[in-house]
């Protein structure tokens, strides 16, 4: 079968019984495999490339359980571990309580009946044995109402705080990252594990796990009760545990099936509204909303379909454990009484532990009492174990999120880079540099091997030697690159996208570390320089702005922490920003929500470029910087850019030549080469790939 | 609310009625067993000598009289009664499915339908995140609502009521037990939910707040790292993580209350039966045994139903936001109609703009101010001006994209509102400045300008847009896979096909909104020459960041905060438009651009 993505690829999946396969597979072989019988030579030859991408949908938990609970469970133990042994304590009463009082029922009626025999017989009534019993009965339940309250309190606290400090701990984590890690993830991954992983997570601490400890308990303590009353009994109600763990076991696996099936469907209609509802104006201005309609419904109909069958098993699992119940329940009675009427007495208790019938009283008083109070356990004892079943999903769910979540904090953080750091200072008299917070003079500190240390002026020189640079083993993005900023220089990449022109800056604030050669900063590797140090001394306007959810004062100090009101207000003013931040209806006090959704493309732009204003770095790379931003606006903030660009080192990439015209050393870039170099007058003369794309020649894309 | 979601049931109504009288018939075997359960045991019952009234009793004992004979006919009743109870129970799963699962089936179509009938100031009105929440979660919302309370909200009150007769019957004067706890227990439930609620909304929107911390800074985290505001960003997140702890707490304090209340209630209530039903007992006043087993499973049943109720009507009030949301998606009406006696014939494609003035919320700051504007047919005119300076908003009125506040826009001579939406549409062709292709093949998306075009037309078009070339290259020509949103092609291959598109419509004017921003200038320069040659009938309208791309047309309009600011030719205006001049200059400085 004609395969364009290739076995791996990222193409649309095909779902079939229980697995998922990769795009690719022929409907044979999908048959085959997933038929489960036993494959022929040369379909697991057909089969092996597709192999590893086959997933299995009952599979879709936890690779590791086990390891991934235990890890769980020391991350609630590790600050919570008084509370939880409390939380434990605490249910066992909660649930003896509770079978205590299906226990006391026996007792109870026993006495009742005993007592009325008595009266029939022609004594007077006695209330001191019942009162008793009730009030014994209330102590009982007492306790277990306030174990109840308590575990439920303790338990909210410990699985909130774990949650707070799961949470904090993988978000603390995952700023160390180095960016690789969020290339290879989407955002929509990640936050899944901030919202849905998280979720389940909450669901199983605060809910499954006390419920699976008490449904535990009572099911030790009910079945020890029944026992207590009638081992021949209990042996039948055990039959029926069975049963029912069977069907739970089989619509489990069914339902599985038609969720996944219900979750494709409903990733296709999501995938279709998203896109369409992007395209919403598109569809407007061609009459193409029949059209959009006649599509939206028949997907949504298929989702329809397959959201109904899984609907219905989910829906028919509780009528069915239930009455499943009431059967076992009649078939106990009738199998109870005929042996109450059959074999008298001695069979009642045979093998219970009850005490066998006092004399004044006949034996079917007493076996009424039993199975009075056995029936009742009956009901205890089906419903946690119907509990326990159907918390296994939950239990799979939530350690598959785990497992995701611990796969964040398991990765390797990025190093810290070399020892040397950045500082502040100024020259005392004798003309030496000494460190000083107050000091208006940055300076490297290089720290020597013996001890002691010298210091080196930051300038901004920045050379790049031979680097050769790939995203991956197999791929070379750059290639053999060499050039030369001098401080104070401004120098341009140009070239179609994917040529590298982003990878060089990338590679000059550390995003990623070179294959070979060397980048050198003041003369200094960069690699031997802190990491945070070497980005603090480079501001970046990027080719996406990014806003953050805060006031536009907020999101231009974002460059400077530190920086006032007037600097930043200055910096604005700078970037041209000034002019429309005045507009907004409460200037740079207005709140920007979703990335600064209100303001226009260019507007952002110019924030963006306030923001590294602000920073006051010695090095400046301009990604695309101005792309939004109009040819006479770009002109009315030239002045400020220049300003901005003053005494600094500049790397500029640019769509527009107009941009980089006036730039010291202009780059042109191609599949990771420098193909041709110089300022813009000498290329214009060379006539070659700069000339043509001035010209219009070619087209940058 | 409820009636204008209630009118997308339409064809699910018969199981939407039919479900939850199932679930009644439910109930009552699940009243009824425990009585049969009762009638059993009584078999049995030693101290029972009275004479059997009920006209069950009287009726096994009158076919059988042994006591096994009578346990296995009560046996085989009740078997039958639990099988029966199985198919109401299944059978309801099945209808409240098929009705809950058509239902926002429904919905969401009927949510789609009428979306599609807005106009772009409803679409504006509603963001576009906002629109697929609501087809969406909320969606999902509705539904599990719906299923629960069709399941649900008449079976519960239904159990309650049988119960309650049954006891009466038994035990008057017990069964008063079980309307006061019930009683209780509603309003002790009603008050939890009542004080966990506004706080789990408080919880919620903290949620909100945590996620979009953690968004922004997953899609920022390059400006994160370039600054070293990752401790900054830590922070940020501890704060917010900090509140939505807070707020749990604060909700679920409340919730933690609500299982010992109820099993606090039902214990009493167990206490209180055993108490009087066992000095009934004992007093030898009529009451047997299995009267009291069957007293005490009805209360279990009365307390749960109103548990039910009460935790149904909580998921209802949970489930409101998401119901008015999509309400009002349903009830939004399109701000532009269709006239009576709509036109359907335009003469030519000559545009009036008659002292046209515009904003885009009522009252709002206005956007175009007083354009008095009269375009020939066959002409070209170019528009420029700065970002803001309305130029979108400008041509966006001739295909009634948005009506005017006022003046007019006649287009052929007859006001835009006068004719016939589609029709309009249709003859004039806009490419939007904010343009998207859609999954599919090449020639699917080309044929959205004309369903019916032929093979050689959308040749022609991709011609005319100068898409030819990469199309024939990219190894599957016109059935190449663009990908969700046209991602497997460049920005600049996007915009030709986007032109080539509207092109399709043959219509007889054409808007281009900075459509070849990511076009070099000599294709830009061929696209304009290649329409000028096919189409010089057709009225275009060129809304440009380059001179280039303008200078050669008929006239060219300055735009400036919303006000013709200069409307003439090139060299008109480089004589007496200052922002023209400037904008050339910027652009022109240092060589020849104009390929």
């Amino acid at each position: 079968m004609a395969n364009m993505h290739g076995p791996g690829g990222r193409g649309p999946v095909s779902m079939k019984g229980a697995f998922v396969f990769p795009e690719g597979m022929s409907e044979e072989l999908k048959e085959a495999v997933s038929s489960g019988r036993k494959l022929t030579p040369a379909e697991k030859k057909a089969l092996k490339p597709y192999k590893k991408h086959i997933k299995k949908v009952r599979s879709g938990g936890a690779k590791n359980p086990m390891e991934t609970f235990k890890r769980l469970m020391g991350l609630l133990f590790k600050k919570h571990k008084v509370k939880f042994f409390l939380v434990c304590v605490l249910i066992l009463f909660s649930s003896l309580a509770s079978i205590a009082g299906s226990a006391f029922l026996g007792f109870i009626t026993k006495e009742c009946l005993d007592q009325q025999l008595a009266v029939q017989g022609g004594a007077a009534p006695q209330f001191g044995g019942l009162i008793g019993l009730l009030i014994a009965l209330a102590a009982v339940y007492l306790i277990g109402v306030g174990s109840t309250f308590a575990y439920n309190r303790i338990m909210m606290y410990a699985a909130q705080g774990t949650l707070k400090d799961l949470r904090d701990e993988m978000f603390a984590h995952m700023q160390t990252l180095p960016l690789k890690f969020f290339d290879a993830h989407t955002h929509g991954e990640l936050m899944s594990r901030y919202t849905n992983d998280t979720d389940t997570l909450r669901q199983l601490l605060s809910q499954t796990i006390p419920q699976i400890i008490s449904s535990v308990i009572t099911i030790v303590g009910v079945f020890a009760a029944m026992l207590f009353y009638s081992l021949t009994l209990t042996l039948l109600a055990l039959l029926f545990v069975v049963v029912i763990l069977f069907l739970t076991k089989t619509i489990g696996g069914k339902s599985a099936t038609f969720f996944l099936r219900q979750q494709t469907a409903l990733g296709k209609v999501n995938g279709y509204i998203e896109e369409m509802m992007e395209g919403q104006k598109v569809v407007k201005v061609f009459n193409h909303e029949e059209k959009a309609k006649e599509q939206f419904f028949a997907l949504n109909e298929e989702l329809r379909e397959n959201m109904t069958k899984a609907n219905i098993l989910t829906n028919i699992v509780g009528p069915l454990m239930n009455n499943i119940g009431y059967i076992q329940y009649i078939v106990i009675a009738i199998v109870g009484a005929a042996l109450a009427i059959y074999s008298g007495g001695s069979l009642l208790s045979l093998f219970g532990l009850l005490n066998p019938p006092a004399a004044d009283s006949s034996w079917l008083a007493v076996y009424l009492g039993v199975l009075a109070a056995f029936l009742p356990l009956v009901r205890s004892f089906n419903m946690p174990i119907q509990q326990v079943a159907q918390q296994f999903n939950a239990v799979i769910m939530a350690l598959a999120g785990a497992e995701r979540i611990f796969e964040i904090l398991d990765c390797k953080e990025e190093d810290e880079g070399g020892p040397v750091r950045l500082v502040k200072g100024e020259l005392d008299e004798g003309g030496f540099y000494k460190e000083n917070e107050k000091g208006s003079l940055w300076a490297w500190k290089v720290p020597h091997e013996g001890g002691g240390r010298h210091y080196v002026e930051l300038k901004g020189d920045i050379r790049f030697e031979n680097v050769v640079f790939g995203y991956d083993e197999d791929r070379v993005i750059l290639n053999d690159i060499s050039l030369y900023a001098k401080p104070g220089q401004k120098i341009a990449f140009v070239g179609s996208t994917g040529a590298g022109k982003t990878t060089i800056t990338n590679l000059i604030n550390r995003f990623y570390d070179i294959r070979s050669g060397s980048i050198t900063y003041d003369g200094l590797d960069i690699q031997s320089i802190n990491k945070a140090d070497l980005r603090r001394s480079l501001g970046v306007v990027l080719q996406d702005t990014h806003l953050f959810t805060g006031t536009v004062m907020d999101n231009i100090r974002y460059g400077r922490l530190d920086a006032t009101d007037e600097e930043c207000i200055a910096a604005a003013k700078l970037a041209n920003a000034d002019f429309f931040i005045s507009h907004l209806p409460e200037g740079y006090q207005t709140k920007l929500t979703g990335d600064g959704a209100n303001l226009s493309q260019g507007q952002r732009q110019l924030l963006s470029i306030a923001r590294a204003m602000v920073s006051k770095c010695p090095v400046l790379i301009l990604d695309e910087a101005t792309s939004s931003i109009d040819t006479r606006t770009e002109k009315l903030i030239e002045k400020g850019m220049d300003k901005l660009m003053e005494g600094r080192t500049v790397f500029v990439i640019a769509h527009r030549l107009s941009t980089v015209r006036n730039s010291n050393a202009i780059m042109v870039l191609e599949h990771g080469v420098i193909i041709e170099r110089g300022s813009h007058e000498q290329l214009i003369a060379q006539k070659g790939k700069y000339y043509q794309l001035y010209t219009g020649a070619f087209e940058l894309d | 609310m409820v009636k204008t979601l209630a009118k997308s049931i339409r064809e699910y109504t018969g199981k939407t009625v039919a479900t939850p009288m199932v679930m009644i018939g439910e109930a009552a075997m699940e009243i009824f067993i425990p009585y049969v359960m009762s009638l059993l045991l009584t078999v049995i019952d030693p101290s029972d000598a009275s004479e059997h009234s009920a006209w069950l009793q009287v009726l096994v004992e009158r076919i059988t009289s042994t006591q096994i004979g009578q346990v296995a006919l009560y046996g085989f009743i009740m078997f039958l009664m639990a099988c029966l109870s199985l198919l109401f129970g299944v059978l309801g799963g099945k209808l409240a499915s098929e009705a809950s699962a058509g239902f926002v089936a429904n919905l969401r179509n009927d949510m789609y339908a009428n979306i599609q009938n807005f106009s772009f100031a409803n679409i504006d009105k509603f963001s576009t995140s906002s629109l697929i929440t609501r087809l969406t979660t909320d969606a999902s919302n509705v539904q599990m609502c719906f299923q629960m309370m069709i399941r649900m909200l008449i079976r519960s009150p239904m159990l309650f009521l049988f119960a309650s007769i049954m006891s009466f019957s038994i035990a008057p004067d017990i069964a008063w037990i079980f309307i006061l706890a019930a009683a209780v227990m509603a309003l002790g439930v009603v008050f939890i939910i009542s004080r966990a609620t506004p706080n789990f909304k408080r919880m919620f929107e903290r949620y909100d707040g945590l996620n979009r911390v953690a968004q922004e800074d997953l899609v920022g985290i390059r400006v994160v790292k370039s600054y070293v505001r990752e401790d900054h960003e830590i922070e940020k997140y501890r704060d917010a993580t900090r509140q939505v702890y807070h707020y749990s707490i604060k909700a679920e304090k409340w919730l933690t209350a609500m299982t010992p209340v109820v099993q606090g209630i039902i214990y009493i209530v167990m206490i209180l039966v055993l108490g009087f039903g066992g000095s009934r007992i004992i007093n030898n006043t009529g009451l047997t045994v299995p009267e009291l087993t069957a007293l005490l499973s009805y209360s279990t049943q009365i307390l749960s139903g109103i548990m039910m109720v009460a935790m149904v009507l909580n998921f209802f009030a949970m489930s409101k936001n998401s119901a008015d949301r999509i309400a009002e998606i349903l009830e939004e009406k399109s701000t532009l109609t269709n006239g009576e006696n709509p036109v359907t014939e335009m003469k030519d494609g000559s545009i009036d703009f008659n002292n046209v003035s515009f904003s885009y919320k009522k009252d709002g700051e206005v956007i175009l101010d007083n354009i008095d504007l009269h375009i020939a047919s066959g002409e070209t005119i170019g528009v420029i001006g700065a970002t803001g300076s309305a130029k979108s908003t400008l041509v966006s009125l001739i295909p009634r994209l948005y009506d005017v506040a006022e003046g007019s826009v006649k287009v052929g001579g007859v006001d835009v509102r006068d004719y016939d939406l589609k029709y309009l549409r249709d003859n004039v062709s806009m490419v939007l400045q904010k343009n998207v292709l859609f999954s599919g093949s090449i020639k699917e998306n080309l044929k959205w300008g004309n369903e019916f075009a032929t093979d050689e037309e959308i040749e022609s078009a991709a011609v005319a847009a100068q898409a030819k070339e990469f199309i024939d290259s990219n190894g599957r020509g016109y059935d190449y896979d663009l990908g969700q949103g046209g991602v497997n092609v460049s920005g600049g291959q996007k915009q030709r096909l986007c032109i080539a598109r509207a092109l399709l419509k043959h219509p007889k004017i054409l808007i281009f909104d900075d459509s070849t921003s990511a076009v070099d200038t000599r294709t830009d320069a061929l696209i304009r020459q290649s329409l000028k040659e096919q189409s010089p009938e057709v009225t275009k309208i060129i809304i440009a960041q380059r001179i280039a791309s303008v200078q050669d047309a008929d006239k060219i309009l300055v735009l400036d905060n919303g006000k013709v600011s200069a409307f003439g030719s090139h060299e008109e205006l480089l004589r007496t438009s200052e922002i023209y001049r400037e904008v050339a200059e910027s652009q022109m400085k240092g060589g020849d651009d104009n390929g």
